[in-house]
């Protein structure tokens, strides 16, 4: 089985097709950035991009991908390896505690952006209502994602 | 505490707790209500006979490699840059940054220059490594800056010596010794060299920086780990690999206390990508190994499937029949008989008496579940008697004692590494799960991965007790409080002892406030454990205290504030770890004025106050929420005012606030877990449905500066969130909620 994933294809060798994608990420292809914090799509933890839809990869079977191209956040820098500028507005606004939803907040936000470049406050809360923070960091989440929409000169 | 072995859990609990100079209170004899005929099984706590074994990891100091200048466990600087090393777990309170910018401040490096590494466990460099009780700042405020000091003046004596100068002609600036009459200037990389060579000064000798020359401290400081956390780096201890590593679950009995009598091993071994499936017996203690199916398999996907296929016959004469039901049933019978007394002060009948208005009201409050993000796991090698450890542990030290007592060999054979923990809330205080990994490691003879589901996660918890409080009080024809009694029904693991953050203690509010208090303790026997969630204690008692105090207030028909302002009283310091009433007194106003206290807020709309000490740190919430016909709560707006002391990292100290207050939000709306024949009803997040953005307040935050020691600040903004909410509540409504969560009584988060 073949996977498109951050621009390249990867080769899964044999693979239980019903394998979810959060552990063909984590286990075999070594992208460990997605997480894994419920695995029945409630927590977000695992959230990633199939074309520039955001999907819960602990639920989503490794064979539902198909042709359609995956990004992770190991695939959100440039060519260079210069971040996004969702990814640098997560590290400038110091939006992390633990850290371990952020991957999936940012590829939230990515899909969020990418279908509407330019969204309202409720249009920003009800994306972002698909993750849990358990450290209660949405305060700053929201002005990451607006930072980086443009609605906000970079503060603090 | 004890001399061998800084890293005992016990200590850490007590420290965690706050309970240790407290302790003659909560150990007071209780009366124990059982709440089965069963025996009880005996939970033993982690202290035992292998955790009393001296921890005799690496006792010299860090080896210092040619021209590295390496003077303490901190600081390492060579001509490749300067490493500043982070003695404690990261569990999202920011100590990876905020230990070392202490380091920073007073090595006078400029903080672009620094890297920050994560150390290894060392008690003798480092004394105890640990993440719990808001303890970091307070506790390495003082080492950390004579670190940084040190390093600093070996710095100016390599200086002094490569110029020949007097070091007093000598400064610092930005990673660079300064010669300022001659206009010379070197590099901290440049003098690293040299100044491995000069002799280490008692850290007691150094001169430390006035605070008013702060380069770092009290700034905004970004976390050092973020840009490796966009990135999708490796960080935490699910992400870590070793080779040839395979992938374990454990399957425990879902009643804690279970034994295993047989289980489908043979068919589970027949399923694709299974290596491995046997049984461990447990060693007795539920804080390190409890017996269970272990499955070891190719992935984590092949290993859950398997766990799902398992049919374990379980042998349940021990095991845990709790119920939360029948628990209230108790709790409802006792509460309305007197109980043993563990405070008593002044007289609180003579008060009742003399009194002209009297409140009481019946208090609830449920269990809770940790659900730390990262669900536990660990990471573990073992070869030739030695074992390895890869562990998002808050207590790595007592990780390596009790993993070396379950697959028995020495301490000092074990190896652990910190990795950076996906939340930790007091869970990962205790190391079952680290047990659990090395137990299988050993038995599989392959590295591997230990990963609990979530569903492991929350059935194997150490929860934050449940409680119950009947609470009677009194005012006087002035309005004043005059008599305050609670009658206190909590939990006990072990038949002694109410459970850590269960028990009430003289210290907690209004204690030492007013003359006429009386706290009647009983608790229920209970075999699922409980242990320290987030700011343990205070988490629960300042939802009843600071919502009692308001019912107080309206009996009295005063301005809640004003009778706040009251209790506090004259400003006077409560006993060495008590509060400070004047600092409190300062919070409550500040929040109350910055959220315009006393304003006409209109129809459906209320605002509530509350002040809590706990963990060192004084903090008052106001509250202003509106509450729709149907229940439906907004939160509007969440004023804060904190006085924890000088701040060390303004970023990291607001983000501390901010996530508390949603985590109180959340707590208090939403969050429960119940159990019946032992068993925990809510296994995922589906049935624990925690706070999401639509519902997050606008958060205003102040920190009142004052010139007393820095405390810490991972916990104590957590408990005045929601009595604040309550009172609001109640203001909005005229509806007075006493349960938690108040999803009980029918609230919802709008
Ligand atoms: S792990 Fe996929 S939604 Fe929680
Ligand atoms: S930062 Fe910890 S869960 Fe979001």
């Amino acid at each position: 089985m073949n996977i498109k994933i951050n621009g390249e294809t990867r080769d899964l060798g044999e693979l239980d097709p019903e394998t979810p994608l959060l552990w063909v990420l984590r286990d075999e292809l070594n992208l460990v950035g997605a997480k894994y914090g419920c695995g029945i799509s409630q927590c977000g933890a695992c959230t990633i991009l199939v074309d520039n839809v955001a999907v819960k990869s602990c639920s989503y079977p490794v064979a539902s991908v198909g042709e359609a191209s995956v990004t992770t956040i190991e695939g959100l820098a440039d060519a260079n390896g210069e971040l996004s500028a969702l990814q640098k507005a997560w590290v400038d606004l110091d939006v992390a505690q633990c850290g371990y939803c952020q991957s999936g907040q940012v590829m939230a936000a990515e899909a969020l952006l990418r279908s509407n470049p330019n969204p309202s406050d409720d249009e920003i809360d009800r994306a972002m209502a698909s993750n849990i923070c358990r450290c209660g960091t949405y305060i700053r989440i929201r002005n990451a994602v607006k930072t980086a929409a443009g609605q906000l000169a970079t503060e603090e | 505490m004890t001399s061998l072995n800084y890293d005992d859990i016990g200590d850490i609990v007590e420290i965690v707790t706050s309970v240790r100079e407290e302790s003659h209170d909560v150990e007071r004899p209780l009366r124990i209500i059982k709440l089965d005929r069963r025996q009880f099984l005996k939970m033993t706590g982690a202290v035992g006979g292998g955790l009393m074994l001296s921890f005799g990891a690496s006792k010299s100091m860090a080896v210092t490699k040619p021209g590295a200048f390496q003077p303490n466990g901190y600081v390492k600087i060579d001509d490749s840059g300067i490493v500043l090393y982070a003695k404690n777990p990261e569990i999202g309170q920011g100590v990876k940054t905020s230990l070392p910018m202490i380091v920073a401040e007073e090595l006078d490096a400029a903080w672009e220059d620094v890297t920050v590494e994560q150390s290894r466990i060392d008690q003798a460099a480092y004394g105890m490594q640990f993440a719990g009780g808001s303890t970091a700042i307070p506790m390495n405020w003082e080492a950390l800056r004579r670190a940084g000091a040190t390093a600093r003046l070996m710095l100016i004596e390599a200086a002094a010596k490569r110029w020949n100068v007097g070091s007093d002609s000598l400064t610092t600036e930005r990673s660079h010794v300064v010669h300022t009459s001659s206009g010379r200037k070197a590099s901290y990389l440049e003098l690293a060299t040299e100044a491995a060579t000069i002799p280490v000064p008692s850290a007691d000798s150094v001169k430390l920086k006035d605070a008013k020359d702060f380069q770092i401290l009290g700034k905004r400081v970004t976390g050092v780990d973020n840009e490796a956390l966009m990135r999708g780096q490796p960080l935490f201890g699910i992400d870590q690999t070793v080779p040839g590593m395979k992938y374990a679950v454990y399957q425990k009995c879902p009643a804690i206390g279970g034994k295993v009598k047989s289980a489908n091993l043979d068919e589970i071994k027949a399923m694709p990508g299974i290596n491995d499936a046997f049984v461990l017996e447990g060693n007795n203690n539920a804080a390190e190994l409890l017996p269970g199916v272990a499955i070891v398999a190719d992935n984590t996907w092949a290993a859950f499937q398997a766990k799902r296929a398992l049919k374990i016959e379980w042998e349940e004469t021990q095991a845990s029949t709790d119920s939360w039901s029948h628990a209230i049933e108790e709790a409802e019978r006792l509460r309305h008989e007197s109980g043993p007394r563990v405070v008593d002060t002044g007289n609180v009948d003579t008060a009742f008496e003399n009194s002209v208005k009297q409140a009481s009201g019946f208090y609830r409050y449920a269990f809770a579940s940790h659900a730390q993000l990262e669900p536990q796991n660990c990471t573990a090698s073992f070869t030739d008697g030695k074992l390895e450890l890869w562990a998002p542990t808050q207590t790595p030290g007592s990780a390596i004692m009790s993993a070396a007592n379950v697959v028995g060999i020495q301490p000092t054979s074990v190896t652990l590494h910190q990795t950076r923990c996906g939340g930790g809330f007091g869970r990962r205080l205790y190391n079952d799960f680290t047990c659990e990994a090395a137990a299988i490691a050993k038995q599989a003879g392959v590295p591997v991965k230990l990963q609990w589901t979530r569903e492991d996660d929350m059935a194997y918890d150490l929860y934050r007790a449940g409680g119950f409080h009947q609470m009677h009080g009194s005012v006087d024809e002035a309005g004043k409080i005059t008599g305050w009694r609670d009658r206190f029904i909590t939990f006990t693991n072990d038949g002694n002892r109410p459970v850590s953050g269960g028990g009430i203690s003289r210290g907690v509010f209004p204690g030492g406030l007013l003359e006429n208090v009386r706290v009647e303790q009983s608790a229920l026997e209970w075999k699922n454990r409980c242990a320290a969630w987030r700011a343990p204690g205070s988490n629960v008692f300042a939802f009843v205290v600071g919502s009692f105090l308001h019912e107080l207030a309206h009996t009295a028909g005063r301005d809640h504030l004003d009778v706040l302002l009251e209790v506090l009283g004259e400003p006077r310091q409560l006993g060495p770890r008590g509060m400070h009433t004047g600092r409190a007194a300062e919070v409550v106003r500040v929040a109350a004025k910055e959220a315009g206290w006393g304003r006409d807020l209109g129809e459906g709309r209320g605002m509530g106050v509350a002040f809590y000490y706990s963990h060192a740190g004084h903090i008052a919430e106001v509250a202003e929420v509106s509450v729709s016909e149907d229940k439906k709560v907004k939160v509007h707006k969440v004023t804060v005012a904190a006085d924890v002391g000088p701040i060390v990292n303004m970023s990291g100290a607001e983000n501390q606030v901010q996530g508390s207050v949603v985590d109180g939000l959340s707590t208090m709306f939403n969050l429960a877990v119940s159990f019946e024949n032992g068993r925990v009803q809510q296994r995922n997040f589906d049935k624990y449905s925690m706070l999401r953005m639509p519902s997050a307040p606008e958060i205003d935050v102040h920190f009142v500066k004052s010139d007393y020691p820095p405390t810490g600040l991972g916990e104590p903004a957590f408990p005045p969130l929601a009595p604040a909410v309550y009172n609001a509540i109640f203001e909005a409504t005229g509806h007075r909620a006493r349960t938690m969560p108040i999803s009980e009584e029918g609230f919802s988060l709008a």
